[in-house]
Order: C-alpha cells, then structure tokens, then sequence
C-alpha cells in the first residue's frame, strides 16, 4: 500500500545520500518494520513520505498513485513523527480531536461520526481514561503521551499507519503493548510501517523487516531471512550472536561486550 | 465557561463606559448616555462625541488587533513570547509609516506602507532565525525580532535625520505610540484593515490548531506547514501594520493578552482570537485611560504605558521558559 520505488535524498551540504535507493514495500495486513543504525536513513524515510524533503530521484507511491494531495492522503495514511513538543496546553480530547482534522478541513464543525472516531481511538489506544480526568498534555508522562500520539492517528482512521520509534521511552510493559496493539491493527487489514531500534521487539512482531546501511537496504524479507549475525554485525559494526526466543522461537540479538586482553 | 465571555464583555463595555467618563472633566453614567443620543448639555456631547469616544474606539481597535495578531503569530511560531512588537513587526511597519509620511504619501495608504514594511520586517526576522536554527526555537526568534527591531529603529533615524520637523513630530509619535489623534474616519480605516486581516485569522484558525503541533504533525495531518505559516505571518502583519500606522507602536499587548486569555481555559485558535480581541480591546482602552489621567493634564505615550506592565510580564514569561 506504501511503495518506496528507488528513492534517492540528499539533504543541503550533505557528503552523502540520506537514502541512497531504497525501495520497500508496506502491504495491508503486515507490519514492516525498518531498522538500521543511527543514521541509516530510517527517519529521512518517514520525512520523504509526509513530503518534508526533497526526493532526488525516485518515487513514494500510496495504492499506486504518487502522494498529489496532502490532505487525502492524511486520511489514507496516518504517521507519528518521532517528536513533537508541544508549546501551548492542550487536552488529551482536544489533541486526540485534531486527528479529524483531514476529514473536516479549516471550517466544517465536527459530527457524531467524527466524535465516534475519536473515542475509538482513545478507546483503543487506551488513553480514554486521560480524557475522562481532562488530563492536560504537559501533565503525562512519556509513555502515556506517546500512547495519546498513537490515539490521535488512530481517530485519523487511514489504511495505514506510519510510526518513527514510537518505543522511544516506553518501559517494557508499555513497549509490548504498543507492538501488540500495532500488530492487532495489522491483523485488522492495516498497513503498519514502524521505523524502530529495537531489533529484538521488531524481530517477534514484524511480518518483514527491512535493514538500513548507510542509505541502503543491506537485508530484507522475514525477521529470519533478516536477523543473521553476519549481516548485523556487519551493518552493526558491532559483534553479536543471534539466540532464540524461548517463548515463540523468534530470532533474537545479543550483542556481546568487547573482551579486554591482560 | 459562558461566564468568561460574559466577563470579557462586560470588562470591555465597563473600560470603554469609564473612559468616556473619566478625565479633566468627570462625567457621570448618566451624562455619557445622554452625550451618546445628542441629550443634555452640549460641552458634555462634544467631550463624549468628539473627544473622548473615538480615542476610546480607537484605543479598543487598537487592542484586539494586537491581541489577535499576538495569539495567531505565539501559535504558529510555537513560541509563547512571539508578539508583533518584540518581532520586529511593529518597527518594520513603523519604517514604512514614516517612510510614507516623509514622502507626502495620503494618509489612506499610511497603512499599506505599515504593511509592506512589517512584511519586511517579518521576512528579515526570519531569515536572520533560519541563519542560526529554526522558527520554533524561543530564543533565537526573539534575538532575529530584536535585531530587526534595531535595524528599524535605526532606519528610522536615519530618515529623521534630513526631515524636516513636523515629520520628526509625527515619527516620534509614532515610536510612542498614541491614540490621541483618534478620528472616526481613521476608525473606519483601521476597522476595514482589521477585518480583513482579522477575518482571515478567525477563517485559519484551526489549521493555526493543527500548526501549534509542530510542522512534522501537521504536514502529517495534511496541511502544507510552511505555506499555511506564511499566511498566516501576513495576515497577522497586515493586522499589526494597520493598528502601527494608525495609533504607532504599542508594545507588549500581544503578548501579554493571549497568555491572560489561555489562562482562563481557552486553548484553540477560534475562541482564544475571539477573546484575545476582547481582553486586548479593554487593556487598551485602560491603558489609555491611565495614560491620560495618571497626570493630567500631561498625556503620557500610550507604549510607555503598556510596555511598563507588558515588560515585567514577559520577564516573567521568559524566567518560566528557560
């Protein structure tokens, strides 16, 4: 549904391509995870789709079609950049609302369809709490603003969602159920595309997953054909061993420490 | 929550009563009111009428204006101490107002020369921001607005320097900031300005919601976020040029006004103009009030007036921030 064909960035006064020809391809029903180091390209791959940089060569295709108009395409694709700062107060139903914003436009007033998306998405998301105690944005933590985020895509109601490390201080607990609320929406039709550090949560949730090199795509296919040594501790520069997963038998990394001779 | 707008209206038919009334010659409630309809004795229907009235109009104009433009340009450049004075705005278009009225230019197009020259001003600002980092950085818009505001200032001289005197006047009375020469023609002009700038504002307001998240959210939102920025920088200059060319600098009001507003609840763009208009109106009228009454019969400038309250707030903002 979300087609990266051949896609080429290279941001003012750069040395080097951002992305250096990556093509990948977000199906409904899946969730695509990109990993890769710091600096691979992972987020300049999110930055091309909402348009916010200039594509070199190449094209970013949403059902086959190039992204022509933004707005439509704010209803097709939701995406959670990875931050946002808010300068102003706002409440958990006030920011969750804004969500709606593609389907209403600058003037329309919001109708019972659009109220009914917006309590979905909190319901789903599980911040329907925060909004019940009018909790204020500046008021939650990182975990629960992150959630709120994802609840705001949500009431956008696209066939796809995009998320930039959306784990990015989350605890544990709250890391795994983002992945297996993304994982649900999955199984629900959606395309998920997750941009992600976290090799070893993406490896158990992730029906593809794509690894980015210095702009390029060294592996992809399924977290197995993906999660081999050799590659990761290539593109890594790191060495590691891939293990198992006791519980569901998913590849898993560990990267080991650097032995010191005496 | 329908008590803070019963409140905001009420203050501001309570300032704009108290400054028709009050001055070197009191006037009873009942007195004002019978001015209004041509009632009653004929020095007070000219204090009312002539006098007190359109200054009072002028100076409520003068304050939504700044007040609206204050909260559009805080939300979009996310940035709590955005206000048209401290940008630059005021003194770009102060550049242009003095420029016109050196060239002899008439006076219904002082405010498209206002205009043009915060539209500079605001153009110079951000490309000195862009040189060093990005609009949403606090610290280093404000250093572009007063660099701006310097090198306004400084224009400004230097047009002063080879006119001839009466421009000097009008100049200085410009960088003060008055509304003493209130007439109701210029009222009209200043109305028709800030309608269209005004109207345009309250029309974007919610793509101004969508803007305050940041520019990543709302071109993931679908909104095109340096297009919609831009704008709504124009609109807000051309609202902040016409309330320069008409009454001068008045600092401060845009950034104190949208904080007193947000303060009672108000947190999206449509109400928070709708009561940034209101408060600033009233503020200014006070301000005004106190600026002729404080010392009678001297009148003190209507900017050092409101810069006196505006300047310790925005420490206070500033201390909060950093």
């Amino acid at each position: 549904m979300i087609r990266y064909e051949d896609v080429v960035v290279r941001y003012p006064r750069a040395s080097r391509d951002a992305l250096a020809g990556v093509g990948l391809d977000a199906r409904r029903g899946m969730l695509t995870a990109v990993v890769g180091p710091n600096g691979s390209g992972k987020s300049t791959l999110v930055r091309a789709l909402l348009g916010r940089v200039q594509l070199g060569k190449g094209r970013v295709l949403v059902n086959d079609h190039p992204i022509t108009d933004r707005m439509v395409f704010a209803r097709r694709v939701a995406v959670v950049t990875q931050r946002e700062e808010l300068a102003f107060p706002l409440s958990v139903e006030e920011y969750v609302a804004l969500g709606r914003f593609p389907h209403l436009g600058g003037w329309r007033g919001a109708g019972s369809g659009d109220r009914a998306a917006v309590e979905r998405a909190m319901e789903r998301a599980g911040v329907e709490e925060f909004a019940r105690d009018e909790r204020q944005l500046q008021e939650l933590s990182g975990g629960e603003w992150q959630r709120v985020r994802l609840a705001r895509a949500l009431a956008q109601e696209g066939e796809a969602l995009v998320l930039d490390e959306p784990t990015t201080f989350l605890d544990v607990a709250h890391e795994m159920s983002v992945f297996e609320l993304l994982h649900q929406l999955a199984g629900d039709g959606h395309a998920v595309l997750v941009v992600s550090h976290q090799l070893n949560l993406v490896a158990r949730f992730a029906d593809e997953i794509v690894l980015l090199s210095a702009g390029r795509v060294a592996a992809a296919g399924s977290p197995d054909d993906v999660m081999q040594a050799a590659v990761l501790e290539r593109v890594y520069e790191w060495p590691l061993v891939v293990t198992r997963d006791p519980a569901v038998g998913a590849p898993a990394l560990l990267p080991l420490r650097v032995r010191r001779r005496t | 929550m329908w008590l803070r707008w019963f409140v905001f209206v009420l203050g501001l038919v309570a300032a704009l009563l108290l400054a028709t009334a009050l001055g070197t010659i009191a006037l009873s409630p009942g007195q004002v009111w019978n001015a209004l309809f041509n009632r009653g004795d004929a020095a007070a229907i000219t204090i009312v009428q002539v006098l007190r009235l359109p200054r009072a109009v002028l100076a409520a104009l003068i304050g939504a204006g700044l007040g609206i433009s204050g909260a559009a340009l805080q939300g979009t450049m996310r940035n709590p101490l955005a206000e048209p004075y401290l940008l630059g705005v005021s003194g770009g278009a102060a550049v242009g107002a003095v420029f016109a009225v050196s060239l002899g230019i008439s006076l219904t197009l002082v405010p498209l020369a206002a205009f043009a020259g915060a539209i500079a001003a605001v153009l110079l600002a951000f490309f000195v921001a862009h040189a060093a980092g990005t609009r949403g950085d606090a610290r280093i818009l404000l250093m572009a607005g007063v660099v701006v505001g310097a090198f306004a200032n400084s224009v400004i001289m230097l047009v002063l320097g080879s006119a001839p005197s009466n421009v000097v006047r009008d100049a200085v009375w410009w960088m003060m900031g008055s509304v003493a020469a209130a007439t109701w023609t210029d009222n009209g002009w200043l109305f028709g300005y800030l309608l269209v700038g005004g109207g345009a504002l309250l029309l974007w307001a919610r793509q101004i919601d969508v803007l305050a998240l940041g520019d990543d959210t709302a071109a993931a939102l679908g909104l095109d976020p340096e297009r919609t920025a831009r704008k709504v920088y124009a609109a807000a200059s051309l609202v902040a040029a016409a309330t320069v060319a008409a009454a001068g600098l008045v600092g401060f009001v845009g950034l104190v006004v949208p904080h007193i507003v947000r303060g009672t609840g108000i947190r999206r763009h449509l109400p928070l103009f709708a009561g940034s208009a209101l408060v600033g109106a009233a503020l200014v009228v006070l301000a005004d009030l106190a600026a002729r009454t404080i010392r009678p019969p001297a009148e003190l400038p209507l900017g050092a007036v409101t810069a006196i309250v505006g300047v310790p707030f925005f420490l206070a903002r500033l201390r909060r921030l950093v």
